[in-house]
């Protein structure tokens, strides 16, 4: 199965759109525990479209749009990362995320098909920069995030986007930056 | 500065700091963004259900040097509301795992709770009475089942509960396909035959639903005549030209019914 989806990824990770991100990315074995069997095409679909979010979170923290979640993300947790957004725009600051890897577990995916949850171990930078684009800090950070995933007209959508420690992984921290 | 490593969601918590002068500390992360101003040497306060989605946040301490740590907002133990999906909506009665139930359960601030929770599942039928019960935990959050639908058509509630919290869902369970499908033939004015079924059953004996179509269909002589005939009260109900040896038979979908060779009476 993994074997499949590998010269997907790689070509996701090589088309021309991803290559200014061009994080690694590693498929886990799924561990469904008895739900449903994800299809390899909906598998395909579903990495495919959880990296395109990557990219929009990425650009809406960076420029503090919110509107740039739309196409990627629903529910709860557009409404948390447009909220955060707006916190951002107040405090006169803003985030530049930048995923280095991901390696990613399929989870559940529920009997009827209409959600699908994966955990991504996920290595990003995070640089949070004040109103003259100057850095107040920078770090590599290591998260589990918890996804679900749902679909919509044309692609699936990320509903929850929840990420808690990393626990298999030593945390690196230099974290000083001169001012 | 010293944050904690780890906060539940909407607790109160604060950091302490040292040094002397003025400085800013900012909590950033995906799920928030927040900044206060600090004199250094001072704990700075949060109260409750100040930082309260869930995530990894980036503490930056930013006065004469800027210090960076790491945080985790972690979900609240303690749930306060069910995302409950069960489907389909209708089925046929007697079907072996035809209903899935998925529970996705959040805490006050709509994060994800990540702590293994129990959640029952029941499916009772009309009276009240609970024909079926499970009870599954949630891993990652998540807890899902399959329950058979009831021999006997009728509403269904099914209901998703953990710790007090709960989602119910109506399920229509439909009678299923005719059972036993059986009609008789007599004759009738005009060089005619009148066929009616009995009443049309499934195989636990609930009627089918009016307007289910029914079909009949009369071969004579290598010609085929067919009739499509919704039921009406129980019964479905055709008149037939009559030829004497013709072959007559009934079938509703896919599930046949009897045949008659037609003898002119």
């Amino acid at each position: 199965m993994i074997k499949r989806l590998l010269p997907t990824i790689c070509l996701l990770a090589a088309s021309p759109a991803l290559l200014a991100a061009s994080p690694s990315v590693h498929m886990e074995p799924p561990q469904l525990q008895g739900s449903r069997a994800i299809e390899p095409l909906t598998r395909t679909a579903v990495v495919r479209d959880y990296l395109e979010s990557w990219k929009s979170f990425r650009a809406a923290m960076a420029q503090n749009r919110p509107s740039l979640l739309d196409q990627d993300f629903a529910g709860t947790a557009k409404e948390k990362l447009t909220a955060t957004i707006q916190e951002q725009a107040k405090l006169g600051i803003h985030t530049r995320y930048q995923d280095r890897s991901h390696d990613l577990q399929f989870v559940f995916y529920s009997p009827e098909g209409l959600s699908i949850q994966l955990i991504d171990n996920v290595v990003y930078e995070e640089r949070v920069l004040d109103h003259d684009k100057k850095t107040l800090a920078k770090k590599q950070m290591r998260a589990r995030y918890i996804v679900v995933l749902t679909p919509a007209q044309t692609r699936w959508k990320v509903r929850i986007f929840q990420a808690g420690p990393n626990n298999t992984r030593d945390i690196s921290a230099s974290g000083e930056v001169a001012r | 500065m010293s944050p904690p490593q780890r906060v539940a969601a909407g607790s109160a918590f604060s950091i302490s700091t040292t040094g002397s002068g003025q400085a800013v500390l900012y909590i950033v992360g995906p799920g928030q963004a927040l900044r206060r101003n600090v004199q250094l040497g001072e704990a700075v306060s949060f109260p409750a259900g100040v930082l309260f989605h869930a995530g990894r946040y980036l503490v930056i301490l930013a006065g004469p040097s800027t210090h960076t740590r790491e945080m985790d907002v972690t979900p609240a133990d303690q749930p306060h509301s069910l995302s409950f999906l069960a489907k389909p909506s209708r089925l046929p009665v007697g079907l072996q795992n035809g209903i899935s139930g998925t529970a996705y359960v959040f805490d006050a601030y709509r994060n994800l709770v990540t702590t293994p929770l129990p959640v029952s599942f029941a499916l009772s039928d009309q009276g009240g009475g609970a024909s079926q019960t499970q009870t599954v935990t949630t891993r990652n959050g998540v807890a899902w089942t399959r329950m058979n639908s009831a021999a006997k058509e009728g509403s269904a509630k099914f209901v998703a509960q953990t710790n007090g919290v709960s989602g119910t869902r109506v399920i229509e369970e439909v009678p299923g396909s005719p059972c036993g499908l059986t009609m008789h033939a007599t004759a009738a004015a005009g060089d005619k035959v009148d066929l009616q079924t009995t009443p049309v059953r499934d195989c636990a004996g609930n009627a089918v639903p009016d307007g289910t179509i029914v079909t009949f269909t009369e071969t004579y002589k290598g010609e085929q005549s067919t009739a499509d005939v919704p039921i009406k009260k129980g019964i479905a109900q055709v008149v037939m030209p009559a030829h004497i040896g013709a072959r007559i038979s009934v079938a509703s979908g896919v599930v046949a019914g009897n045949e008659i060779r037609w003898g002119g009476r």
